[in-house]
Protein backbone atom coordinates (compact mmCIF):
# COMPACT_ATOMS: atom_id res chain seq x y z
CA UNK A 1 0.00 0.00 0.00
CA UNK A 2 1.48 3.41 -1.05
CA UNK A 3 2.19 5.79 1.95
CA UNK A 4 -0.74 8.34 3.25
CA UNK A 5 -0.39 11.55 2.24
CA UNK A 6 -3.78 13.02 3.45
CA UNK A 7 -5.58 11.44 5.61
CA UNK A 8 -8.96 13.30 5.05
CA UNK A 9 -9.22 12.36 1.74
CA UNK A 10 -6.69 8.96 1.77
CA UNK A 11 -6.80 7.28 5.36
CA UNK A 12 -5.91 3.79 5.61
CA UNK A 13 -7.20 2.23 8.90
CA UNK A 14 -4.23 -0.51 8.75
CA UNK A 15 -1.16 1.72 8.58
CA UNK A 16 1.21 1.01 11.01
CA UNK A 17 1.02 4.29 11.88
CA UNK A 18 -2.48 3.73 12.22
CA UNK A 19 -2.69 1.21 14.52
CA UNK A 20 0.07 2.73 16.92
CA UNK A 21 -0.97 6.06 17.36
CA UNK A 22 -4.38 6.83 15.49
CA UNK A 23 -5.16 9.62 18.44
CA UNK A 24 -3.17 12.78 16.18
CA UNK A 25 -4.74 11.71 12.95
CA UNK A 26 -8.07 11.71 14.20
CA UNK A 27 -7.55 15.16 15.45
CA UNK A 28 -6.05 16.51 12.07
CA UNK A 29 -8.97 15.15 10.19
CA UNK A 30 -11.81 16.32 12.69
CA UNK A 31 -10.36 19.86 12.35
CA UNK A 32 -9.85 20.00 8.87
CA UNK A 33 -12.47 17.52 7.48
CA UNK A 34 -14.95 15.95 10.16
CA UNK A 35 -16.02 12.79 7.71
CA UNK A 36 -13.04 11.86 5.55
CA UNK A 37 -13.22 9.72 3.13
CA UNK A 38 -10.93 7.17 1.50
CA UNK A 39 -11.09 4.83 -1.82
CA UNK A 40 -8.84 1.92 0.35
CA UNK A 41 -10.14 -1.21 1.29
CA UNK A 42 -13.44 -0.97 -0.77
CA UNK A 43 -14.06 2.78 0.11
CA UNK A 44 -15.42 4.55 2.96
CA UNK A 45 -16.16 7.48 4.47
CA UNK A 46 -15.28 7.95 8.14
CA UNK A 47 -17.19 10.45 10.92
CA UNK A 48 -14.32 11.56 13.42
CA UNK A 49 -16.88 14.13 15.52
CA UNK A 50 -19.10 12.96 18.83
CA UNK A 51 -22.06 14.52 17.09
CA UNK A 52 -21.69 12.55 13.84
CA UNK A 53 -21.41 9.52 15.18
CA UNK A 54 -24.28 9.92 17.43
CA UNK A 55 -26.66 10.89 14.94
CA UNK A 56 -25.45 8.12 12.34
CA UNK A 57 -25.78 5.58 14.58
CA UNK A 58 -29.19 6.07 15.57
CA UNK A 59 -30.27 6.56 12.07
CA UNK A 60 -30.92 3.19 11.24
CA UNK A 61 -32.61 3.80 8.43
CA UNK A 62 -30.12 5.13 6.46
CA UNK A 63 -27.15 3.57 7.97
CA UNK A 64 -27.98 -0.65 7.92
CA UNK A 65 -26.29 -2.91 9.54
CA UNK A 66 -25.99 -5.64 7.17
CA UNK A 67 -22.42 -5.59 7.12
CA UNK A 68 -20.07 -4.05 9.87
CA UNK A 69 -17.03 -4.90 8.76
CA UNK A 70 -14.83 -2.07 6.64
CA UNK A 71 -13.65 -4.36 3.95
CA UNK A 72 -14.18 -5.93 0.45
CA UNK A 73 -12.37 -7.33 -1.34
CA UNK A 74 -11.10 -9.64 -3.74
CA UNK A 75 -8.25 -11.39 -4.33
CA UNK A 76 -6.12 -13.03 -1.13
CA UNK A 77 -2.61 -11.75 -0.52
CA UNK A 78 -0.11 -13.00 -2.99
CA UNK A 79 1.50 -16.79 -2.08
CA UNK A 80 -1.34 -17.31 0.84
CA UNK A 81 -2.38 -21.17 0.25
CA UNK A 82 -5.67 -22.04 2.21
CA UNK A 83 -8.18 -24.86 1.80
CA UNK A 84 -11.11 -24.24 -0.51
CA UNK A 85 -14.75 -24.23 1.55
CA UNK A 86 -17.27 -26.32 0.38
CA UNK A 87 -20.37 -24.75 -1.28
CA UNK A 88 -22.34 -26.87 1.41
CA UNK A 89 -20.44 -25.08 4.47
CA UNK A 90 -20.86 -21.85 2.65
CA UNK A 91 -24.61 -22.75 2.28
CA UNK A 92 -24.77 -23.95 5.92
CA UNK A 93 -22.99 -21.40 7.85
CA UNK A 94 -24.21 -18.12 5.44
CA UNK A 95 -26.10 -17.29 9.03
CA UNK A 96 -24.64 -13.95 9.90
CA UNK A 97 -24.38 -12.94 13.23
CA UNK A 98 -27.58 -11.47 14.89
CA UNK A 99 -28.16 -9.15 15.95
CA UNK A 100 -24.88 -7.12 15.19
CA UNK A 101 -25.91 -7.99 11.54
CA UNK A 102 -29.30 -7.01 11.71
CA UNK A 103 -31.91 -4.82 11.33
CA UNK A 104 -35.38 -4.07 12.33
CA UNK A 105 -37.51 -6.42 12.57
CA UNK A 106 -35.33 -9.05 13.26
CA UNK A 107 -33.01 -7.25 14.99
CA UNK A 108 -36.04 -6.69 17.85
CA UNK A 109 -36.25 -10.05 18.77
CA UNK A 110 -32.72 -11.33 18.67
CA UNK A 111 -31.89 -8.38 21.21
CA UNK A 112 -34.06 -8.81 23.23
CA UNK A 113 -33.23 -13.04 23.38
CA UNK A 114 -29.31 -11.78 24.01
CA UNK A 115 -29.85 -9.19 26.58
CA UNK A 116 -31.05 -10.96 29.52
CA UNK A 117 -27.80 -13.70 30.16
CA UNK A 118 -25.88 -10.29 29.66
CA UNK A 119 -27.55 -8.26 31.79
CA UNK A 120 -25.45 -6.91 35.22
CA UNK A 121 -27.23 -9.18 37.48
CA UNK A 122 -26.60 -12.42 34.96
CA UNK A 123 -22.89 -11.37 34.57
CA UNK A 124 -22.02 -11.33 37.93
CA UNK A 125 -22.51 -14.83 38.44
CA UNK A 126 -19.31 -14.87 36.32
CA UNK A 127 -17.12 -12.49 38.45
CA UNK A 128 -15.83 -14.83 41.13
CA UNK A 129 -14.33 -17.04 38.05
CA UNK A 130 -12.81 -14.49 36.46
CA UNK A 131 -11.15 -13.39 39.59
CA UNK A 132 -9.87 -16.29 40.00
CA UNK A 133 -8.97 -17.06 36.32
CA UNK A 134 -6.96 -13.63 36.66
CA UNK A 135 -5.02 -14.51 39.75
CA UNK A 136 -4.19 -17.68 38.77
CA UNK A 137 -2.80 -16.16 35.46
CA UNK A 138 -0.65 -13.85 37.60
CA UNK A 139 0.76 -16.04 39.94
CA UNK A 140 1.87 -18.31 36.59
CA UNK A 141 4.17 -15.54 36.06
CA UNK A 142 4.89 -13.09 38.73
CA UNK A 143 8.24 -14.74 40.11
CA UNK A 144 9.63 -14.18 36.69
CA UNK A 145 9.74 -10.59 37.60
CA UNK A 146 8.72 -9.88 33.74
CA UNK A 147 5.44 -11.13 31.44
CA UNK A 148 3.87 -9.89 28.21
CA UNK A 149 0.85 -8.14 29.62
CA UNK A 150 -0.95 -9.13 26.54
CA UNK A 151 -0.15 -12.15 24.93
CA UNK A 152 0.13 -13.60 28.58
CA UNK A 153 -2.49 -11.42 30.50
CA UNK A 154 -5.10 -9.52 28.47
CA UNK A 155 -5.74 -12.35 25.74
CA UNK A 156 -5.84 -15.43 28.19
CA UNK A 157 -9.04 -13.92 30.17
CA UNK A 158 -12.09 -13.25 27.75
CA UNK A 159 -11.58 -16.28 25.61
CA UNK A 160 -12.05 -18.46 28.84
CA UNK A 161 -14.73 -16.40 30.15
CA UNK A 162 -17.20 -16.51 27.32
CA UNK A 163 -16.18 -20.50 26.72
CA UNK A 164 -17.76 -20.90 30.06
CA UNK A 165 -20.61 -18.56 29.09
CA UNK A 166 -21.68 -20.82 26.05
CA UNK A 167 -21.08 -24.13 27.69
CA UNK A 168 -17.97 -25.17 25.39
CA UNK A 169 -14.01 -26.51 26.90
CA UNK A 170 -12.06 -23.48 27.97
CA UNK A 171 -9.30 -26.01 26.77
CA UNK A 172 -10.00 -24.60 23.52
CA UNK A 173 -9.30 -20.98 24.34
CA UNK A 174 -6.15 -20.64 22.33
CA UNK A 175 -7.91 -21.78 19.36
CA UNK A 176 -10.65 -19.32 19.76
CA UNK A 177 -8.45 -17.18 20.00
CA UNK A 178 -6.49 -17.78 16.66
CA UNK A 179 -10.05 -17.92 14.84
CA UNK A 180 -11.05 -14.88 15.86
CA UNK A 181 -8.21 -13.13 14.79
CA UNK A 182 -8.20 -14.57 11.99
CA UNK A 183 -11.78 -13.40 11.52
CA UNK A 184 -11.50 -10.02 12.75
CA UNK A 185 -7.99 -8.82 13.55
CA UNK A 186 -5.40 -10.22 10.40
CA UNK A 187 -8.46 -11.45 8.98
CA UNK A 188 -9.73 -7.91 7.66
CA UNK A 189 -6.88 -7.61 4.90
CA UNK A 190 -6.88 -11.20 4.37
CA UNK A 191 -10.30 -12.40 2.87
CA UNK A 192 -9.37 -15.99 2.13
CA UNK A 193 -7.98 -16.19 6.29
CA UNK A 194 -11.24 -14.83 7.25
CA UNK A 195 -13.45 -17.03 5.63
CA UNK A 196 -11.23 -20.11 6.40
CA UNK A 197 -11.47 -18.53 10.23
CA UNK A 198 -15.34 -18.09 10.09
CA UNK A 199 -15.80 -21.38 8.86
CA UNK A 200 -13.80 -23.11 11.75
CA UNK A 201 -15.86 -21.04 13.92
CA UNK A 202 -18.80 -22.16 12.89
CA UNK A 203 -17.95 -25.60 12.84
CA UNK A 204 -17.09 -26.06 15.72
CA UNK A 205 -20.18 -24.08 17.39
CA UNK A 206 -22.29 -26.39 15.35
CA UNK A 207 -21.00 -29.64 16.93
CA UNK A 208 -21.32 -28.02 20.24
CA UNK A 209 -24.97 -27.18 19.70
CA UNK A 210 -25.51 -30.32 18.46
CA UNK A 211 -23.91 -31.93 21.28
CA UNK A 212 -25.70 -29.75 23.63
CA UNK A 213 -29.08 -30.71 21.71
CA UNK A 214 -28.21 -34.35 22.53
CA UNK A 215 -27.58 -33.71 26.62
CA UNK A 216 -30.06 -31.15 27.80
CA UNK A 217 -30.15 -29.12 30.71
CA UNK A 218 -27.26 -27.23 31.59
CA UNK A 219 -26.91 -23.97 32.56
CA UNK A 220 -24.97 -22.29 29.65
CA UNK A 221 -25.90 -19.92 27.03
CA UNK A 222 -26.44 -22.17 23.61
CA UNK A 223 -29.05 -24.39 26.12
CA UNK A 224 -30.61 -20.89 27.04
CA UNK A 225 -30.76 -19.76 23.19
CA UNK A 226 -31.78 -23.86 22.05
CA UNK A 227 -34.88 -23.46 25.03
CA UNK A 228 -35.90 -19.85 23.85
CA UNK A 229 -38.80 -18.88 22.24
CA UNK A 230 -39.93 -16.60 20.33
CA UNK A 231 -43.84 -15.72 19.66
CA UNK A 232 -44.47 -19.34 20.90
CA UNK A 233 -41.87 -20.86 18.06
CA UNK A 234 -38.22 -22.25 18.86
CA UNK A 235 -35.82 -19.86 17.53
CA UNK A 236 -33.90 -21.15 14.47
CA UNK A 237 -30.93 -23.27 14.59
CA UNK A 238 -29.36 -21.25 12.07
CA UNK A 239 -30.22 -18.14 14.11
CA UNK A 240 -29.08 -19.95 17.09
CA UNK A 241 -25.25 -20.94 15.69
CA UNK A 242 -24.97 -17.23 14.41
CA UNK A 243 -25.63 -15.84 17.27
CA UNK A 244 -23.13 -18.20 19.18
CA UNK A 245 -20.89 -17.12 16.55
CA UNK A 246 -21.75 -13.20 17.35
CA UNK A 247 -21.07 -14.10 21.12
CA UNK A 248 -17.88 -15.86 20.46
CA UNK A 249 -16.22 -13.43 17.73
CA UNK A 250 -17.44 -10.17 19.39
CA UNK A 251 -16.68 -11.21 23.15
CA UNK A 252 -12.94 -11.64 22.89
CA UNK A 253 -10.31 -9.49 21.06
CA UNK A 254 -12.45 -6.61 21.74
CA UNK A 255 -12.49 -6.96 25.35
CA UNK A 256 -9.08 -8.14 25.77
CA UNK A 257 -8.17 -4.87 23.71
CA UNK A 258 -9.31 -3.03 26.35
CA UNK A 259 -7.72 -5.31 29.07
CA UNK A 260 -4.72 -4.80 27.55
CA UNK A 261 -5.08 -0.93 26.92
CA UNK A 262 -5.53 -0.23 30.29
CA UNK A 263 -2.62 -2.51 31.73
CA UNK A 264 -0.41 -0.68 28.67
CA UNK A 265 -1.55 3.22 30.52
CA UNK A 266 -1.28 1.74 33.72
CA UNK A 267 2.38 0.59 32.64
CA UNK A 268 2.97 4.16 32.28
CA UNK A 269 0.82 6.43 35.11
CA UNK A 270 1.82 5.01 38.71
CA UNK A 271 -0.26 8.12 40.00
CA UNK A 272 -3.17 6.45 38.60
CA UNK A 273 -2.28 3.24 39.68
CA UNK A 274 -1.56 4.44 43.44
CA UNK A 275 -5.33 6.27 42.92
CA UNK A 276 -6.87 2.74 42.23
CA UNK A 277 -4.82 0.95 45.04
CA UNK A 278 -5.73 4.15 47.44
CA UNK A 279 -9.45 4.48 46.15
CA UNK A 280 -10.38 1.28 45.32
CA UNK A 281 -13.65 3.01 44.83
CA UNK A 282 -12.67 4.57 41.49
CA UNK A 283 -12.71 1.27 39.78
CA UNK A 284 -16.07 1.62 37.97
CA UNK A 285 -15.58 5.13 37.07
CA UNK A 286 -11.78 3.88 35.59
CA UNK A 287 -13.13 1.47 33.88
CA UNK A 288 -15.42 3.62 31.49
CA UNK A 289 -12.72 6.34 31.31
CA UNK A 290 -10.14 3.97 30.22
CA UNK A 291 -13.05 2.81 27.75
CA UNK A 292 -13.44 6.02 26.76
CA UNK A 293 -9.92 6.78 26.16
CA UNK A 294 -8.96 3.61 24.66
CA UNK A 295 -11.81 3.00 22.57
CA UNK A 296 -11.08 -0.55 20.99
CA UNK A 297 -14.17 -0.48 18.66
CA UNK A 298 -14.60 0.83 15.37
CA UNK A 299 -17.79 -0.09 13.58
CA UNK A 300 -19.02 0.07 10.26
CA UNK A 301 -22.64 0.20 8.70
CA UNK A 302 -23.96 0.02 5.03
CA UNK A 303 -25.58 2.88 3.58
CA UNK A 304 -28.94 1.87 2.49
CA UNK A 305 -30.10 4.52 0.71
CA UNK A 306 -28.96 7.63 -1.22
CA UNK A 307 -28.20 9.82 1.06
CA UNK A 308 -26.54 13.40 2.31
CA UNK A 309 -24.87 13.70 5.64
CA UNK A 310 -23.18 17.01 6.47
CA UNK A 311 -23.07 17.52 3.31
CA UNK A 312 -21.90 14.55 1.90
CA UNK A 313 -23.27 12.63 -0.43
CA UNK A 314 -23.05 9.07 0.44
CA UNK A 315 -24.11 6.60 -2.10
CA UNK A 316 -26.52 2.85 -2.00
CA UNK A 317 -23.79 0.69 -0.96
CA UNK A 318 -20.89 2.83 0.61
CA UNK A 319 -19.36 2.02 4.06
CA UNK A 320 -19.10 4.57 7.10
CA UNK A 321 -16.18 3.19 9.32
CA UNK A 322 -18.07 4.61 13.11
CA UNK A 323 -15.04 5.72 14.69
CA UNK A 324 -16.26 5.60 18.22
CA UNK A 325 -12.76 5.99 19.67
CA UNK A 326 -12.31 9.57 17.19
CA UNK A 327 -15.73 10.96 18.98
CA UNK A 328 -14.45 9.47 22.52
CA UNK A 329 -11.60 12.33 22.06
CA UNK A 330 -13.96 15.07 21.35
CA UNK A 331 -12.63 17.92 22.83
CA UNK A 332 -16.14 19.51 22.00
CA UNK A 333 -17.62 16.95 24.22
CA UNK A 334 -14.79 15.82 27.04
CA UNK A 335 -12.59 18.47 28.34
CA UNK A 336 -9.08 17.44 27.82
CA UNK A 337 -9.82 14.76 25.87
CA UNK A 338 -6.40 12.89 25.52
CA UNK A 339 -5.42 13.34 29.71
CA UNK A 340 -6.88 9.76 31.41
CA UNK A 341 -8.78 11.37 34.74
CA UNK A 342 -10.06 8.18 36.50
CA UNK A 343 -12.88 10.24 37.88
CA UNK A 344 -14.10 12.24 34.85
CA UNK A 345 -17.39 13.72 36.11
CA UNK A 346 -18.61 13.91 32.73
CA UNK A 347 -18.33 11.04 30.63
CA UNK A 348 -20.93 10.03 27.98
CA UNK A 349 -18.64 7.73 26.13
CA UNK A 350 -19.87 5.73 22.96
CA UNK A 351 -17.34 2.98 23.29
CA UNK A 352 -20.24 0.36 23.36
CA UNK A 353 -22.01 2.10 20.52
CA UNK A 354 -24.90 4.04 20.62
CA UNK A 355 -28.50 3.46 19.27
CA UNK A 356 -30.06 0.25 19.28
CA UNK A 357 -26.72 -1.60 18.29
CA UNK A 358 -25.38 -0.49 22.15
CA UNK A 359 -22.64 -3.77 22.59
CA UNK A 360 -25.10 -6.32 24.05
CA UNK A 361 -21.56 -7.71 25.91
CA UNK A 362 -21.05 -4.19 27.49
CA UNK A 363 -21.80 -5.32 30.94
CA UNK A 364 -19.89 -8.05 31.08
CA UNK A 365 -16.77 -6.07 29.22
CA UNK A 366 -16.86 -4.17 32.19
CA UNK A 367 -17.04 -6.83 34.50
CA UNK A 368 -13.30 -8.27 32.62
CA UNK A 369 -11.97 -5.40 32.93
CA UNK A 370 -12.88 -4.30 36.53
CA UNK A 371 -11.59 -7.79 37.80
CA UNK A 372 -8.54 -7.86 35.68
CA UNK A 373 -7.79 -4.48 36.96
CA UNK A 374 -8.31 -5.22 40.43
CA UNK A 375 -6.31 -8.23 40.31
CA UNK A 376 -3.67 -7.19 38.66
CA UNK A 377 -2.69 -4.61 40.70
CA UNK A 378 -3.65 -6.60 44.07
CA UNK A 379 -0.39 -8.32 42.93
CA UNK A 380 1.87 -6.24 40.95
CA UNK A 381 1.18 -2.64 42.16
CA UNK A 382 4.65 -1.90 40.76
CA UNK A 383 6.00 -2.16 37.01
CA UNK A 384 6.40 -0.27 34.05
CA UNK A 385 6.96 -1.22 30.06
CA UNK A 386 9.90 -3.26 29.71
CA UNK A 387 10.70 -1.72 26.38
CA UNK A 388 7.92 0.77 24.87
CA UNK A 389 8.91 0.46 21.80
CA UNK A 390 8.35 -3.59 21.45
CA UNK A 391 4.54 -2.78 22.59
CA UNK A 392 2.57 -4.06 19.40
CA UNK A 393 -0.93 -2.79 18.12
CA UNK A 394 -4.09 -4.08 16.51
CA UNK A 395 -5.82 -2.11 14.71
CA UNK A 396 -8.63 -1.54 11.88
CA UNK A 397 -11.36 -2.36 13.75
CA UNK A 398 -10.50 -3.39 17.26
CA UNK A 399 -7.58 -1.96 18.62
CA UNK A 400 -5.42 -2.43 21.02
CA UNK A 401 -2.07 -3.93 22.23
CA UNK A 402 -1.20 -7.50 20.96
CA UNK A 403 2.30 -7.56 22.31
CA UNK A 404 3.45 -5.82 25.92
CA UNK A 405 6.25 -6.68 27.68
CA UNK A 406 6.27 -5.27 31.26
CA UNK A 407 8.36 -5.86 34.46
CA UNK A 408 8.57 -5.55 37.84
CA UNK B 1 -22.71 20.28 22.33
CA UNK B 2 -24.33 23.07 24.27
CA UNK B 3 -23.79 23.08 28.02
CA UNK B 4 -26.72 21.72 29.84
CA UNK B 5 -28.16 23.52 32.63
CA UNK B 6 -27.48 22.57 35.87
CA UNK B 7 -29.71 21.14 38.60
CA UNK B 8 -31.66 24.34 40.12
CA UNK B 9 -32.20 24.55 43.70
CA UNK B 10 -35.40 23.19 45.05
CA UNK B 11 -37.04 26.05 46.31
CA UNK B 12 -37.46 28.91 43.50
CA UNK B 13 -36.49 32.26 43.88
CA UNK B 14 -40.23 32.91 45.29
CA UNK B 15 -40.00 31.12 47.74
CA UNK B 16 -42.12 28.09 46.44
CA UNK B 17 -40.95 24.24 47.14
CA UNK B 18 -40.48 23.21 43.19
CA UNK B 19 -40.20 19.50 42.96
CA UNK B 20 -37.78 17.96 41.06
CA UNK B 21 -37.50 15.10 39.38
CA UNK B 22 -35.61 12.57 37.39
CA UNK B 23 -36.69 10.90 34.38
CA UNK B 24 -36.11 8.72 31.89
CA UNK B 25 -37.24 8.70 28.26
CA UNK B 26 -38.12 4.95 27.49
CA UNK B 27 -37.82 5.44 23.90
CA UNK B 28 -34.23 6.97 23.97
CA UNK B 29 -32.76 4.29 26.80
CA UNK B 30 -30.67 1.50 25.39
CA UNK B 31 -30.02 -0.37 28.38
CA UNK B 32 -25.87 1.35 28.82
CA UNK B 33 -27.05 0.92 32.71
CA UNK B 34 -24.25 3.72 32.87
CA UNK B 35 -26.99 6.13 35.16
CA UNK B 36 -27.61 2.31 37.54
CA UNK B 37 -24.23 2.01 38.04
CA UNK B 38 -23.39 5.83 38.36
CA UNK B 39 -26.40 7.13 40.80
CA UNK B 40 -26.80 3.61 43.08
CA UNK B 41 -30.06 3.66 44.08
CA UNK B 42 -31.55 6.62 41.84
CA UNK B 43 -32.39 3.97 39.31
CA UNK B 44 -33.61 0.01 38.35
CA UNK B 45 -33.00 -1.61 35.35
CA UNK B 46 -34.96 -4.54 33.84
CA UNK B 47 -33.48 -7.49 32.29
CA UNK B 48 -32.99 -5.88 29.09
CA UNK B 49 -30.66 -3.04 30.77
CA UNK B 50 -33.56 -0.27 30.39
CA UNK B 51 -34.02 1.41 33.11
CA UNK B 52 -36.66 3.61 35.39
CA UNK B 53 -36.11 5.92 37.98
CA UNK B 54 -36.86 4.48 41.87
CA UNK B 55 -39.90 5.39 42.49
CA UNK B 56 -41.83 8.21 41.19
CA UNK B 57 -38.06 10.06 40.77
CA UNK B 58 -38.87 12.72 43.40
CA UNK B 59 -35.06 14.15 43.96
CA UNK B 60 -34.24 15.68 47.28
CA UNK B 61 -31.59 18.52 47.15
CA UNK B 62 -29.33 16.44 48.68
CA UNK B 63 -29.86 13.90 45.17
CA UNK B 64 -29.00 16.68 42.72
CA UNK B 65 -25.57 15.87 41.97
CA UNK B 66 -26.28 12.54 41.84
CA UNK B 67 -28.46 12.84 39.41
CA UNK B 68 -26.91 15.36 37.32
CA UNK B 69 -23.80 12.96 37.33
CA UNK B 70 -26.89 10.22 35.62
CA UNK B 71 -27.85 13.05 32.85
CA UNK B 72 -23.93 14.20 31.89
CA UNK B 73 -23.09 10.09 31.62
CA UNK B 74 -25.86 8.83 30.12
CA UNK B 75 -24.93 8.40 26.56
CA UNK B 76 -28.09 8.29 24.87
CA UNK B 77 -29.08 11.67 26.41
CA UNK B 78 -32.31 9.45 27.94
CA UNK B 79 -32.51 11.10 31.04
CA UNK B 80 -33.74 14.63 32.85
CA UNK B 81 -34.19 16.59 35.56
CA UNK B 82 -37.70 18.42 35.23
CA UNK B 83 -39.51 20.40 37.47
CA UNK B 84 -43.03 20.21 38.43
Amino acid sequence: MPEVKDWTTDYDIFDPSYKKDPFPIWDEIRGQCPVAHSERWGGSFMPTRYEDLFNIARDITNFSSRNVLVTDFEAPPEGAVYEEPTQEDLAQYNVGAPPITSDPPVHTWARKLLLPPFSVTSVSKYEQETRELCAELVDGFIKNGHADGAADYAQQIPSRVIASMLGIPKEKAGEFTEWVRGFLELGLTDPVLRQESAINIFKYLNEQIQEHKANPGHDDLITYLLNAEVDGEPVPEGHVLGTCFLILVAGIDTTWSSIGSAIWHLAQHPEDRARLINEPELIDSAVEELLRAYSPVTMARYVANDTEYAGCPMSEGSKVLMNFPAANRDPSVFENPDKVILDREKNPHIAFGVGIHRCAGSNLARMEMKVSIQEWLKRIPEYHLENPDAVTWAGGQVRGPRLMPVAW
Amino acid sequence: MGRRPGPRAAIDAGGLVVVMKVKVDSEKCQGHNRCYAMAPGMFKVDELGYATPRGDGTLTPDKMALAQKAVDNCPERAIEIVDE
